[in-house]
């Protein structure tokens, strides 16, 4: 509202009865409470009539220095921490953290437990998608009717979650060297219930957007990011791959099982906004895919590996070895990195999180640059971010 | 990929005057080289490193080290480490921010959590605290303000 | 060409939703709490509780501490029991939670080496001050054994059997109580 009224009275500035029109550069501050930055996030616009001359991101407000936290604590005791970064998808990030400590303290994890993870994961990015897709029309103003349909089918995924991790969307379900419990009975069928009716609602989904001529005038060359400055500013994820540019790290690094799976990288060709719309579109299809797979794959056999030390039944005997090791996923937001030095006791004396939304923003000035106010909304809203990943 | 120490001889011949130590997987190398070494990197045809993923700080207590690990996204190659070493007293680095964009918010962060001070970073403002905020809260030696609720 | 078929085709959908919510079974999703409850989960977890066996005097929890170092917020405190003589007991005589601060993770039932603290499925846990009824007391915490039966029957049997197979081989390591 206050962005409107301070529009309404630039424009009236505009409107005296002057024969040259005397214009002057506005400052607006979009943010922290506003509904469009998706929760506490500023941006300072300059703004020259309704044209973003400059924008300048300010974070911080949710700022509880995670990693400060994480060095007084035991290497388990940070994995619950690791689920409020990005809240939306807490298995992915289990997942980054867990694989970084593996790394450094070399954990085999067993097959099963591979599995579970992939599935988990893919599940993960269903959710993420899905609620992005909605909310980004939220913020073009179709206010609500798709992010409750998004709503919808990402409850059906979170009753999975809850079954058989415990919490909905605070899941701590991952562990050095496999994954908490073992799926719970009847997980499969609800599974194959979800996989079965995902590419239907992703077919209604799209016919209630993908065509939409209002969608498409408002998105299609909007924000547009360039190749080379998405590579140069190190975008990841979709926001990369819109862009053009086939960098998926599940294929570039192969961790976990993800080369036994067929799935393709979709990509995108413009680069604007609706190209970022349409490659999740496409990537949640992809997922459904290793679904399948991984759905009539999954082998009987341990959840944890039972190696010894493995942090899960008794933190404090857990020390890896000295050294540091830098563990990446791809996260449905991007690259996921978890940067780790241990000293050889039971607490990292380091621990650094690569957060995929914090980094995504370096950009975000270069897109909006030229754009209207309305249009730096939606460029905000399409490189996806989530204020307890921004800020830590 | 070639070895790290393939690595490491190729770089000291094509790069006049630098010398890099290994460590484990890592490069150290000194600070007056590190714009040198990652602009070879990242434009050298076999390397092609153009991506940097992580840039963090960590304080070793005797010193402070910056950390960048680089890929390459069109070669999808990588990592190659590089770490730079600096006294706490005169926590210089040169920016990378010039020659990767990427590095720009990473660099703030790092500055803003450990106090490394990236020479040549174009906006290099505290990012994640606030303005007046005296302390680098990452640092070994910083006391939280309010003792109790850590201590517990 | 033909602008706006995209917009009606979209709306297609919407029309769609809107009469099937009138006629076709289970679309509409919404829970209408408190009238109406979901399905309870068995692995559902939120704040925690201490098990007793036969006597709430006497729980399973031995004050050990690692729940509450290994705590990630740090909301558990606990105090261990002493007799006149000022030896130590093998049972809390504090064992608070603080429930503004706990973030119901389940570290500590997983670290628990003696099986004493659990995850509870309850979670209407609001109160009318701040401070004093947010903290919860020993008394509030614990709940009896057959409590976890009727809310985690699989975990429970589970944990009985392996409490009862510990105790046998405590008894068989001293022969000198049987005799």
């Amino acid at each position: 509202m206050f962005v409107i009224w301070l529009l309404v009275i630039s424009r009236t500035e505009m409107d005296k009865p002057e024969t040259t029109l005397d214009t002057q550069m506005l400052e607006v501050n979009i943010g922290p409470q506003h509904p469009s930055t998706h929760g506490v996030f500023r941006m300072n616009v300059t703004l020259d009539g309704e044209t973003v001359v400059r924008l300048k991101p300010a974070m911080g407000y949710l700022h509880r220095n995670h990693e400060k936290i994480a060095e007084g604590a035991s290497y388990l005791a940070s994995m619950p921490f690791t689920d409020r970064l990005d809240y939306i998808c807490s298995m992915t990030n289990n997942l980054a953290y867990a694989i970084a400590v593996e790394k450094l303290a070399g954990i085999e994890v067993p097959e099963r437990a591979q599995y579970i993870r992939v599935i988990m994961a893919e599940l993960t990015r269903l959710v993420n998608h899905t609620l992005l897709v909605g909310f980004l029309l939220n913020d073009l103003g179709a206010f609500f009717t798709p992010t409750l349909y998004a709503f919808r089918e990402r409850e059906k995924i979170l009753d999975l979650f809850e079954a058989t991790s415990g919490a909905r969307m605070m899941c701590n379900y991952m562990r050095f060297g496999g994954v908490k419990a073992d799926l719970h009975p009847g997980f499969m069928e609800k599974l194959k219930e979800i996989v079965e009716n995902y590419p239907r609602f992703l077919d209604e989904f799209e016919k209630l957007l993908t065509e939409n001529e209002i969608l498409m005038s408002r998105c299609q060359h909007v924000g547009i990011l360039p190749k080379h400055l998405a590579v140069d500013a190190s975008a990841t994820g979709p926001l990369l791959r819109a862009s053009g540019v086939d960098y998926d790290i599940r294929k570039v690094d192969g961790y976990s099982i993800y080369p036994r799976f067929k799935f393709r990288v979709p990509l995108g060709s413009v680069g604007d906004v609706y190209d970022r719309y349409y490659v999740r579109i496409l990537e949640m299809r992809e997922s459904i895919k290793i679904l399948e797979q991984a759905m009539k794959e999954i082998p009987p056999g341990e959840f944890i590996s039972k190696q010894g030390a493995t942090g899960a039944k008794s933190p404090r005997t857990f020390r890896p070895p000295k050294g540091d090791a830098y563990g990446r996923i791809e996260s449905p937001k991007g690259e996921l990195g978890f940067y780790l030095v241990s000293d050889g006791t039971p607490n990292p004396y380091r621990y650094h999180v690569r957060p995929p939304s914090f980094i995504n923003l370096t950009i975000l000035e270069d897109m909006c640059l030229g754009c209207k106010v309305a249009d730096a909304i939606i460029i905000l809203g399409s490189v996806d971010i989530v204020l307890g990943e921004v800020d830590r | 990929m070639e070895s790290t120490e393939q690595i490491q001889k190729d770089l000291e011949q094509k790069i006049p005057a630098v010398k890099l130590q290994l460590e484990r997987d890592a490069f150290l190398v000194d600070r007056k080289d590190l714009i040198a070494v990652a602009r070879f990197l990242k434009e050298n045809e076999s390397y092609k490193m153009d991506y940097v993923s992580c840039v963090t700080g960590v304080d070793y207590k005797e010193y402070l080290e910056c950390v960048y690990h680089l890929y390459s996204m069109e070669k999808k190659h990588g990592p190659i480490v590089l770490k730079v070493r600096a006294t706490k007293e005169d926590a210089k680095i040169p920016s990378l921010t010039p020659t990767y964009r990427g590095a720009e918010y990473q660099e703030r962060e790092a500055y803003d959590m450990i106090g490394i001070i990236f020479e040549g970073h174009p906006d290099l403002r505290r990012i994640l605290m606030w303005d007046g905020f005296a302390h680098y809260p990452l640092r070994k030696d910083y006391v939280p303000e309010d003792q109790d609720i850590l201590d517990k | 060409m033909s602008y706006g078929l995209g917009i009606l085709k979209g709306m297609s959908v919407t029309l769609k939703q809107f009469v099937e919510s009138y006629t076709k079974k289970g679309s509409i999703v919404t829970v209408q709490y408190p009238e109406e409850r979901r399905e309870d989960v068995e692995r559902f977890r939120n704040f925690p509780i201490l098990v007793y066996d036969e006597k709430p005097e006497a729980p399973r929890c031995v004050a050990c501490d690692i729940c509450a170092k290994e705590c990630p917020p740090k909301c558990i405190t606990i105090v261990r029991d002493r007799d006149e003589q000022g030896r130590g007991l093998q049972k809390p005589k504090v064992f608070d939670i603080d429930l503004s601060v706990c973030m119901s993770c389940g570290i500590c039932e997983e670290v628990c080496p003696f099986d004493a603290i659990f995850m509870d499925h309850q979670f209407e846990l609001s109160a009318y001050d701040r401070m004093e009824s947010l903290n919860y007391h020993q008394e509030k915490l614990l709940k009896p054994n057959s409590y976890l039966h009727q809310i985690r029957p699989t975990d429970a049997t589970q944990i009985d059997a392996k409490l009862k197979a510990k105790e046998e081989a405590k008894k068989k390591t001293q022969p000198g109580t049987t005799a």
